[in-house]
Order: C-alpha cells, then sequence, then structure tokens
C-alpha cells in the first residue's frame, strides 16, 4: 500500500465520473425541454425545485441512511423565509434563494442537535414531529405567514436585474433548472468528497465508523445541515416561481410524496432522486389532470408494484436480456450482478 | 374544576379511541416486526362498513358494529394470508411503501364508492341519550366507549400472558424456527394475530367516528397519531400504548379547549418530549 493508492480509492468506491457531468446532462436535457415544450413550462419548473427537494432527501435517506419522514419542515420553511423576504425586505430573488437556504440550513442544524442522537423508528417518528410542530407555528404566526389563507402578494425582481419573471414562466423554468443544476453539482461533490465517504461510512456501519475515530453525530449533523440548505433553497424556488406559499409546503403529504419519489429512482446514487421526481411528476400531472382521486389509484398501484417488482432487478433484467445490443451495457449489467 | 373534568373525560374517551386502533398495530410493529401503514385504512374501512350498515340498510347498531369488526378482520386475514407474509421478510422501507401504497389505494377506492363527504354511524337511542354525571351531562357514547377501551386492554393483557394463544404468539415472535419445530402453528398464530389487530383497528374505527370523523382521507390523516401513540408506548408493549394513549389523547384535548389555535401543536411537543425522555417507548419490554 503506497499513499498514491488513497485519491484512486476515493474515486472508485462511489463512481468514476467527474462531478460536472450529470449536472451538465441535466442541464442539456432541461434546456432542450425548455425550449421544446414551451406549453409545458409550468410543469418543468415544478419537476425541477421537486427535484432538488428529492435529492436533498437523498443526502438523508440514501447517502447517510437515516430514515425521515420531516422533509418538509426544510422545505416549507425555506418557502416561507423567501416569500417573507420578498414581502418585507427586497424582491430579488438571488437574496431570497440565499435566504431560503439559510433558513433551511439553521432549522437542519438546530432540529438536526436534538434528532440525530436518536436512530430508527424514534428518529422517524421524531422528524415527523418536528414537521407537525413548525407546521403549527406557522398557522398559529398569521401575521407573518398568513396562516390558513397562503401567503401571497409577494412579486419577484427581475433576475439579475435583467430577466424579468413573465406570465409564461420562461424565466422562472430557467432560474428553477439554473438552482437544481448547482444544487446537483454541490452534492456530487460532498458525497464522493472524503467527507461523503465518511458519512456513506456511517450509514453502513455506525460503531466501526465511530471506533475508527470519526466523529459520528458531527458528520451526520454536517450532512443534515447541508440537506436542509438545499431542501430550503428547493422551497425558496417554488415560492418565488409559484408566488404563493401556502401551508401545504409544510404538510406530511411533501414528506411521503418525496420519499416515494425517491424510493422509485433508487436511494443513493443522485441521479435516482433526479429519475424518480421526473417519473412521479409527470405521472401525478397526467393522472390528476384527468380526475384528483384516480391520481392516487395510480399512485398507490405504482407503490405496491415498485415493491413487488423492485425497480433495480427489473433494470438488471432489461439490461440482461438486450445486451447483445452493447457491450458498455453488458459490463455494466454484470458488474451489478 | 368543571373544565379540569370536561378535559379529563373526554381526553380518556379520545386516548382509548387511540388505543384500541393502536393496539393491532403495537402487536404487527412491535412483536412482528412489520410496518403495517395501512392500519389506519382497517379502521377507516370498519368505520365505513358500519355507517353504510346502519345508514343504508337500517341495521341496528348493535349488530352492525360486531358485523363491521368481524368483516374489517375478515379483510385483514385475507390480505395478510395473500400478500403481506410474503413482505415479513423484506426491508422495512419495502414494507412502508407497500403498506402506504395500499392506503393510497384504498382511500381512492373509498372515495370512488362512497363518495367525499362525511359518513355519520347512527346511534341506537341508548348511546344518543345523556347521562347526568353530576357536574356536567355526558352522552352515553363516550363512557361506552371508554368502558370498551378497558375491556379490550384487560382481554388482551389477559390472552397474550394467560392463555395458549399468547403463549404461541410469544413463542413464534421469540424464534419462528423453534416455535414450528415444537408443534407451534406459527403461521395461523402471524395471521389471526394481524386479523385481530385489524378488527380492533375497525372497532376503532366504529367507535371514534364522533372524535375522528369518516372521511377518504380518514385513513391518512389519523395515521401519523396512531403511530404517534405506538411510538411513545413503545412498540409492542400493549399496556404502554393505554397509557401513551390516553396521555397524549388529555393533552390533544385539553389544547383544544384552552389553546385550539395552537393546533396540535402540544400534542407533538408532548410526544417530542416524551420521546426524548424514552426512546424506546414509555414501557418497552426489554431492549430492542
Amino acid at each position: 500500500m503506497t499513499t498514491s493508492d488513497a485519491p484512486t480509492a476515493i474515486c472508485r468506491a462511489p463512481r468514476c465520473a467527474p462531478p460536472w457531468r450529470l449536472p451538465a446532462i441535466v442541464l442539456l436535457i432541461g434546456v432542450a425541454a425548455w425550449w421544446l415544450m414551451p406549453e409545458q413550462l409550468g410543469l418543468l419548473t415544478r419537476i425541477a425545485f421537486m427535484a432538488l427537494l428529492v435529492l436533498s432527501l437523498d443526502l438523508v435517506v440514501g447517502v447517510a441512511g437515516l430514515a425521515t419522514l420531516g422533509h418538509t419542515a426544510l422545505f416549507g420553511i425555506g418557502a416561507y423565509a423567501a416569500g417573507i423576504f420578498a414581502l418585507r425586505v427586497h424582491p430579488d430573488p438571488t437574496l431570497g434563494l440565499l435566504m431560503g437556504t439559510a433558513a433551511g440550513a439553521v432549522l437542519a442544524a438546530a432540529s438536526g442537535a436534538f434528532l440525530l442522537r436518536y436512530s430508527g423508528f424514534t428518529f422517524l417518528m421524531l422528524t415527523i414531529a418536528v414537521a407537525q410542530i413548525t407546521a403549527s407555528l406557522a398557522q398559529k404566526a398569521r401575521d407573518w405567514t398568513g396562516g390558513d389563507d397562503g401567503l401571497s402578494g409577494f412579486t419577484m425582481a427581475p433576475l439579475f436585474g435583467r430577466f424579468a419573471f413573465d406570465m409564461e414562466g420562461r424565466t422562472a423554468a430557467l432560474y428553477a433548472l439554473g438552482v437544481l443544476v448547482v444544487g446537483l453539482y454541490v452534492a456530487r461533490r460532498v458525497v464522493d468528497s472524503p467527507f461523503g465517504l465518511a458519512v456513506r461510512g456511517i450509514h453502513e456501519n455506525r460503531a466501526r465508523m465511530a471506533a475508527l475515530g470519526t466523529p459520528v453525530i458531527a458528520r451526520l449533523l454536517a450532512m443534515y445541515t447541508l440537506a436542509g440548505a438545499l431542501a430550503g433553497a428547493a422551497g425558496a424556488v417554488s415560492a418565488q416561481t409559484s408566488a404563493i406559499v401556502g401551508l401545504d409546503s409544510l404538510s406530511f403529504a411533501v414528506s411521503a410524496e418525496a420519499l416515494v419519489m425517491l424510493i422509485l429512482g433508487g436511494a443513493g446514487r443522485l441521479h435516482g432522486a433526479l429519475i424518480g421526481a421526473v417519473v412521479f411528476t409527470l405521472l401525478h400531472h397526467t393522472a390528476s389532470s384527468i380526475n384528483p382521486y384516480h391520481w392516487l389509484f395510480v399512485v398507490g398501484a405504482a407503490l405496491m408494484l415498485v415493491v413487488l417488482v423492485p425497480p433495480r432487478k427489473a433494470w438488471d433484467r432489461l439490461r440482461a436480456r438486450f445486451a447483445f445490443l452493447g457491450g458498455k451495457a453488458s459490463a455494466s449489467a454484470r458488474e451489478t450482478a | 374544576m368543571q373544565l379540569l373534568a370536561n378535559v379529563l373525560i373526554d381526553g380518556l374517551a379520545y386516548g382509548m379511541v387511540l388505543f384500541i386502533i393502536a393496539a393491532g398495530l403495537s402487536v404487527t410493529l412491535g412483536l412482528m416486526r412489520f410496518v403495517n401503514l395501512s392500519h389506519g385504512a382497517f379502521a377507516m374501512i370498519g368505520g365505513y362498513l358500519a355507517a353504510m350498515l346502519t345508514r343504508e340498510a337500517q341495521w341496528s347498531f348493535w349488530l352492525a358494529l360486531p358485523l363491521a369488526v368481524v368483516a374489517t378482520g375478515a379483510l385483514g386475514a385475507l390480505l395478510e394470508a395473500l400478500v403481506l407474509r410474503h413482505l415479513y421478510r423484506r426491508s422495512e422501507l419495502d414494507q412502508v411503501l407497500f403498506t402506504i401504497g395500499l392506503t393510497f389505494f384504498l382511500i381512492a377506492a373509498t372515495n370512488a364508492l362512497a363518495g367525499p363527504q362525511v359518513q355519520l354511524i347512527v346511534l341506537p337511542p341508548f348511546l344518543a341519550q345523556s347521562v347526568d354525571l353530576g357536574f356536567r351531562t355526558l352522552p352515553v357514547q363516550r363512557l361506552f366507549v371508554i368502558g370498551v377501551g378497558l375491556l379490550v386492554a384487560v382481554v388482551a393483557a389477559f390472552a397474550v400472558t394467560r392463555t395458549r394463544f399468547g403463549v404461541w404468539l410469544r413463542a413464534a415472535v421469540d424464534h419462528a424456527e423453534t416455535a414450528a419445530t415444537l408443534g407451534v402453528p406459527v403461521r395461523t398464530v402471524q395471521c389471526a394475530c394481524f386479523a385481530i389487530g385489524a378488527a380492533l383497528a375497525g372497532l376503532g374505527g366504529v367507535l371514534g367516528a364522533e372524535l375522528m370523523p369518516l372521511e377518504p382521507y380518514y385513513a391518512l390523516k389519523y395515521l401519523v397519531l396512531v403511530l404517534v401513540v405506538v411510538a411513545v408506548g413503545g412498540m409492542g408493549s400493549l399496556l404502554g400504548s393505554l397509557v401513551a394513549g390516553i396521555t397524549l389523547g388529555i393533552v390533544e384535548t385539553a389544547s383544544k379547549y384552552l389553546a385550539s389555535e395552537w393546533g396540535s401543536l402540544f400534542f407533538f411537543l408532548a410526544m417530542a418530549v416524551l420521546l426524548a425522555w424514552r426512546p424506546q417507548g414509555l414501557l418497552r419490554r426489554g431492549a430492542a
């Protein structure tokens, strides 16, 4: 063993692709969608900020291995922070985004310092408690949040002082896409860093990492805070692009849906979060435009199907079936098998 | 004084409903290690069946109640035998996803069959009348709920500790393979256990219909409350669920009387404090 082995080991363990590749692909696909489907820009915006939320959830659930159902608190506080900032202080979107990100990070750090002392089912239930308490406080603080009526009446200044938010949502969609790409790049870099590896190690064996001298709680808290910042950014984008923040952005349903998207796409691999968000949001959009209750039929059936036929297994089977089409595909299939 | 008595009695009734629904979940979650998030849906089905039977079919409440409970239990047994038993060995996340999916599906089905409006259960005159307790008049229904809750607690405690079925259950939980070798019908015990849990949920759904209105989203709305009761009480501990149910029921009722504009803040605050104090639950049997 020589010291030159260390960097290759770090690079090989999670993946070898350069950190800018996935964000670049997302940017290309996003801009292509923006250009080709000008009548679906609202949907594209929604997909972008939901993908950022699921990405942040992936850092907690997939990378750090902490099952949470309270992610909606981080999303909602980011949304409210951005909305209140725009209404009371300054309508600039980038400053609002920073406020939302900071609010998410602060709440994550404060609640994480309490939550991370517990694990498993207790942690899960306490995250629900934090989310519900946040929602109750938001409902109570009518003067600031508008309570049940929601927070509205704020308008956004042009982005960077130049690009106004237009009615069709052209700027909004690009803005949401841009925030997603930056968030994705940050997440990729962090997950592939030695710090990210340490958190993965804690996920796999907490006791062993503690024995190796890793400060377990501190590492988890740092990751949770980062995830909070990303979730806050997602909330801020949702508030800024829709110009309204409702109490439903703090509801249990947001947490549950984000978790479903994550599992659908595959946890722990970042790109799974994006795929899950896209598939689920498209499914939601299509089914609920037919009938809001049919939508639950479709999602319920999809969830049960995902468990009975896990996507990863189905992918492997498909890959093995079509292995003759390309050497690269068959090689990766053999790798996973 | 008057207020305190009101809070205590209403809170006790509410806590009993929470306990009756949570008891089944506590057993499947703590003893069988199966995360069943469709438990709220069973309560909803029981309530809907009773509402349909009493209102549409004009049945007597006393006939509709046992039939709804038995039917919910049978549905639970059927689901367990056909699908859910294959999930016992899967990861918790898989169990969560499948049962949440099932809940969504049942919500959509309920809405398609019965519509989105709140369902009312027609109470018999005996339960609908009021009784004078000296300091206030109270619907007999509340007292009935408290009585049934106590009965469930006593019978369940007796069944688990004193009967052959209880011995089988604990043996099957501790080591299924050894229990099977010794002639314990493990599959039957698991299925029966699940069915009883579902039936109890159905009972809670019927009895609690006045406190927790029956509508399609019932299954999801009250699931969190029931999960909280199980977590605070300690998974697998029936007595813990009883204590947690009553404590949280009283906290929730008190906050509704005194500080309704704060929503369910105090309920979840109480839960966070209790869980922070005893992470394994109030009365957890042994260490996890």
